[in-house]
């Protein structure tokens, strides 16, 4: 589908990205937050937009808002304002949205990718809102454009919902799906969100522009949506830089519109709706009073900002010695840094060998079990023991890969559960010496070659040895006394 | 400082009302006389006055983040002029006109 | 205790059920009978609720019976702008795009009054969503002024005025944006009160300009304004505009008199010439104030003559969003449409009265691009002009006195024509709202000119209440009008 354009070009992305808080309440008033349930099960008078009904903020969300802004290094402002933006919609109870406008809470910060090269993405402004309801569209294909009627359920109406809206900083698809994965990594281990594209808890749209290299104005803005994955980000920007930059290979002059994207033809396609100038009349919410956030405020969140991945991928780079590739796996998720940090540190040994327990052997069993690691029954504390029991020699590394199968299943101790197998490895020198004797005797030609010089020989003898012992002489004990006596 | 004809149109399709031909030859005549009277705020010099948005001094009025009971869906739905599956039934949606 | 139950004060009812002289079953039963005599008049009343009036009413006998806890007044009846949300009970804001609304909660006002025991009567008539100065704006028809059934009883609380001057209720609640509880009363002939932006939760009641709306009570004498007002003041959790703060004690000190007060007398009126009749009642309203102990000196408050322009760039801007939300999805009137912006821009159109459509073109053309710094964001800054000048003269005066309405009651229909005419019935009011000082009105007798109420309007600074009805109360009191037969409406 995407087929490298000829000439060359300068693509410029900005990203706006709505994230909805995990808070218990919603932004403006007590209903529960929550996904999906019966429609129309959680609103009140104020989230129904009855008349006389007013809207009270949530704390915690404004303390949310603040703690994403220095999270994206942003200055805190002094004092913000919410603002009611006017437009209707049937999904909006009262045909405006609580909004913020002049005075966001956060703004002018940052936030760096590396995707190959380290590239500072700038911030332009982060502000609280609050969420839609949602619409079914009834008859026809269910997409909006050719149904028969619309159903409104208001049980997300109100939802607590942050705008982070970048600058035009970024140059590629793959830095936009890069930007977005640090951003949604960034959120899970802040706590402030579920961040779950296909649920919509997290949404991006872009706004993308190609213009021909040496072109100094920006080409047509085209805006993209419906991207429900950090992968569809990176798949649907892609369709579309290439799309515009074919177009103007051909001559074509680009459009300003909004376009969709379709997850499985994997194009954007145009939206076709009338480009109306909107007017959105905004102006300052006289029904909620001006919000001051006091510094001591803003330091005691400070206070208790998590690790962030950045640092956290620096700290385990310096404190456990890992390459970026294996950080990268490891940091993906913040639950999995989580545990590989607590394997590592009951280890206390080499971290990169529990690295590639999780990486080569756990994960496997985690995907065909369908599940994530925080879930499965093996405790990092036992993936520790495990590598212990390998390096005291006490059993093979062949057998720790079935003590793990074990582990992941019953949840079972290592230890207990290599002596129930019976699988243990002959590390008596004493005991080895006597059938390295046996198997030495066995076969003079290849031990006349080792002693010629032959060590590649050595391999075939530790062979015999292991076989005598049915695998549980200890090979590296085996190899080393083999060598004394034909040396 | 008048309104003119098309002015009241796009005023009015912001606002979302179907007004009549000649509810809007009168409108027109109305806002303008409405507008000739408080365009004397013009004539005010208002340099370095800040807008007034709140007469009360208060600030950062916020609510704990504690749940409450919602209305049940019969509640919500009570006042529905139509209703479907427990949802508010509605025309098709289309783009502002 | 008075001869007629319903013309007396809820302070002398309350006495009365306290020795048990009267029960709350019969004297709601007396409120129900009179406005049975003359609601045919004045068509001040939208919804009754005479049946659960009258049971709410037995409940508060078998408190008083068993000795339980009750509230002052508790067992008084009380009615409501039909703008307060009242559960249960249709609640239209004078709208046909709310006619059969039946709400599933209750505004704050409502429920404070309910748990001091106050039965609930009815709603009263009002223009649509508080939009007008005289009734004439309700989709439901006009009310009367018992002074005169031929002309207003002014707005847009007109309904709740008439019923109280009338002597149908002992007290009712009605609500200001610019002046629409203070220039009913006026025009009827009673107290009202515009309390402090802050002091009254304004939570369930139907939202016309968020940042001037306040609920105010009316009555019949200046302490029964100042009961009502205490018993719904103080902190609601529900309205973050509220002030936080327990309501202050209005009572407590009212008879304090005038002695040494500073009182700033307005002279320059602008757009607002009052009425020769109107002139000469306050000139003595003020001349009594003085001899009082007052001390009354001339102010000048050249910006008020904005208030007018201010105001009716605000107001309607805010109206504008408040009222998107009557699209016809979720409650009210729903015209038909093929889609929903036919079906909504048709509900609208049909479902408004043509004041409301005025002010919401009218705000919304004042918000739109290209418009907002020359007009909406003008009007703020004169909002701030108006409130520095009231700060200035408070630095000299504790108060300042003016005509309430610069006429007497208008004919119905006399201003119906010209909107702007209209609007100007509220140019000694708006200063206040926009500022969000606190004022009341008080009888002042009739004018010579023709024989109809006139008040005298006291305007106090933001929090100022007690000292306003402490002036209100000793000009009342000295009047002594309102129990004469001079203060009593022919009706
Ligand atoms: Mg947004
Ligand atoms: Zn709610």
């Amino acid at each position: 589908m995407t087929v490298a354009a000829t000439g060359t070009y300068t693509t410029t992305i900005g990203l706006e990205i709505h994230v909805e808080l995990n808070t218990a309440s919603k932004m403006f008033c007590g209903c529960a937050v929550a996904f999906g349930g019966e429609p129309n099960t959680r609103t009140c008078p104020v989230c129904l937009g009855l008349p006389g009904s007013l809207p009270v903020a949530n704390e915690k969300a404004v303390e949310y808002t603040i703690k994403i802004g220095l999270a994206l290094h942003c200055d805190i402002v002094g004092a913000s304002l919410f603002h009611r933006k006017n437009y209707f919609y049937p999904d909006m109870p009262k045909n405006y949205q609580i909004s913020q406008y002049e005075f966001p809470i956060a703004s002018g910060g940052w936030l760096e990718i590396s995707n190959g090269a380290t590239r500072r993405i700038g911030i332009t402004r982060v502000h609280l809102e609050e969420d839609t309801g949602k619409s079914v569209h009834a008859g026809g294909s269910g997409r909006i454009a050719d149904s028969e009627y619309s159903l409104e359920d208001f049980n997300r109406a109100g939802t607590p919902l942050v705008e982070i809206v970048t600058e035009p900083d970024i140059r590629s698809a793959e830095e936009a799906r890069a930007f977005v994965a640090e951003l949604r990594a960034i959120l899970e281990s802040l706590g402030v969100s579920d961040v779950r594209m296909e649920e919509g808890s997290l949404r991006v749209d872009a706004n993308v522009s190609v213009r021909a290299e040496g072109e100094t104005e920006h080409g047509a803005k085209v805006e993209v949506k419906n991207m429900n994955s950090i992968r569809s980000v990176g798949r649907a920007l892609e369709f579309e830089e290439t799309r515009q930059r074919r177009a103007l290979d051909a001559g074509e002059t680009l459009v300003q519109e909004t376009r969709h994207f379709d997850e499985r033809s994997g194009s954007t396609s145009s939206l076709r709706t009338k480009e109306y100038a909107f007017d959105y009349r905004y102006f300052a919410e006289p029904d909620l009073v001006p919000f001051e956030p006091s510094e001591a405020w803003v330091d005691s969140i400070a206070s208790t900002m998590p690790e962030l991945p950045a640092a956290r991928r620096a700290r385990f780079a310096s404190e456990f010695g890992l390459g970026d590739s294996d950080i990268e796996v490891l940091t993906a998720s913040p639950a999995v840094a989580d545990w590989f940090e607590q394997a590592a540190t009951a280890y206390g040994g080499d971290a990169k060998k529990i690295v590639n327990w999780i990486i080569a052997d756990l994960f496997g069993l985690l995907n065909e079990a369908g599940i994530e690691l925080p879930a499965s029954k093996v405790a990092p504390s036992a993936l520790a023991e495990l590598v212990r029991l390998i390096d005291s020699g006490a059993i093979s590394g062949k057998q720790a890969k079935l003590v793990l199968g074990e582990m992941f299943t019953t949840g079972g101790e290592p230890g207990a559960i290599a002596a129930a197998k019976g699988l243990r490895q002959e590390s008596d020198a004493g005991a080895i010496e006597a059938v390295v004797d046996e198997v030495i005797a066995a076969n003079p030609e290849a031990a006349d070659k080792v002693r010629a010089g032959q060590q590649s020989t050595i391999g075939f003898l530790v062979g015999q040895v292991m076989k005598k012992t049915r695998g549980q002489a200890n090979p590296a004990l085996a190899s080393e006394l083999l060598r004394n006596k034909l040396s | 400082m008048g309104i003119d004809r098309a002015t009241v149109d796009h005023v009015a399709r912001l606002a979302r009302l179907d007004l009549s031909a000649d509810e809007r030859g009168r409108m027109q005549e109305e806002l303008t006389t409405i507008l000739d009277h408080v365009t004397r705020i013009q004539s005010l010099d208002l340099d370095g006055i800040e807008p007034t948005a709140h007469t009360v001094p208060l600030r950062n009025i916020m609510r704990p983040d504690e749940v409450v009971p919602s209305l049940t869906q019969e509640e919500a739905l009570a006042n529905a002029p139509a209703a479907e599956d427990g949802r508010f039934r509605v025309p098709r949606i289309v783009e502002d006109a | 205790m008075a001869p007629e139950l319903t013309r007396t004060s809820a302070h002398d009812l309350a006495d009365a059920l306290g020795e048990d002289e009267v029960s709350a079953a019969e004297l709601t039963q007396a409120f129900i009978d009179r406005a049975g005599e003359v609601e045919g008049s004045l068509h001040a009343y939208l919804q009754r609720a005479d049946e659960d009036a009258l049971m709410a009413a037995r409940a508060s006998d078998d408190r008083r019976a068993r000795g339980e806890p009750r509230s002052r007044f508790d067992g008084i009846p009380v009615a409501y702008k039909d703008i307060f949300v009242t559960r249960g009970i249709t609640t239209t804001c004078g709208s046909r795009i709310l006619e059969h609304w039946v709400p599933p909660y209750d505004a704050t006002v409502v429920d404070r009054c309910s748990a001091a025991g106050l039965p609930l009567l009815g709603k009263t008539n009002l223009d649509e969503f508080a939009m007008g100065s005289s009734t004439e704006n309700s989709a439901f028809g006009p009310s009367h002024n018992p002074w005169d059934l031929s002309r207003v009883p002014g707005g847009s609380s007109g309904g709740s005025a008439a019923l109280v001057a009338a002597g149908a209720i002992p007290w009712a609640w009605g609500t200001e944006t610019g002046g629409s509880v203070r220039q009913p009363a006026s025009l009827c002939g009673v107290v009202g009160v515009k309390p402090t932006y802050g002091l009254v939760s304004r939570y369930g009641m139907g939202a016309f300009a968020s940042s001037l709306d306040q609920a105010g009570p009316l009555a019949r004498t200046v302490a029964d304004a100042a009961a009502l007002l205490e018993m719904a003041a103080g902190a609601d959790p529900m309205d973050s505009t509220c002030i936080p703060e327990p309501a202050p004690a209005l009572l407590e000190g009212i008879d304090g008199g005038v002695d040494g007060l500073r009182v700033g007398v307005l002279e320059s009126f602008g757009d607002a010439e009052p009425q020769p009749g109107v002139r000469s009642q306050v000139e003595e309203a003020y001349t009594r104030l003085e001899k009082l102990g007052a001390r009354l000196e001339p102010v000048a408050l050249p910006s008020f003559e904005y208030g007018i322009s201010a105001y009716y760039l605000i107001a309607p801007a805010e109206a504008s969003a408040n009222l998107a939300r009557y699209d016809g999805v979720r409650y009210g009137y729903r015209a038909e449409g093929a889609d929903i912006v036919e079906m909504t821009s048709r509900t609208r159109a049909e479902g408004f009265g043509a004041e409301v459509k005025r002010r919401v073109m009218l705000g919304t053309y004042a918000l739109s691009a290209g418009y907002y710094d020359a007009y909406y964001g003008k009007a703020q800054r004169v909002r701030t002009l108006i409130m520095q000048e009231l700060e200035r003269a408070y630095l000299s005066l504790d108060l300042i006195v003016c005509p309430t309405s610069p006429t007497t009651a208008f004919r119905l229909g006399e201003r119906t024509a010209d909107p702007l005419a209209m609007y100007l019935s509220d140019v000694l009011t708006v200063a206040v709202n926009l500022a969000g000082n606190a004022a009341i009105t008080v009888p002042c007798g009739l004018s010579p000119a023709d024989n109809l109420p006139v008040g005298l309007q006291i305007i106090a600074p933001a929090l100022g209440e007690a000292t306003m009805f402490r002036a209100a109360y000793a000009f009342e009191q000295d009047l002594g009008w309102i129990n004469s037969p001079e203060g009593r409406p022919p009706l």
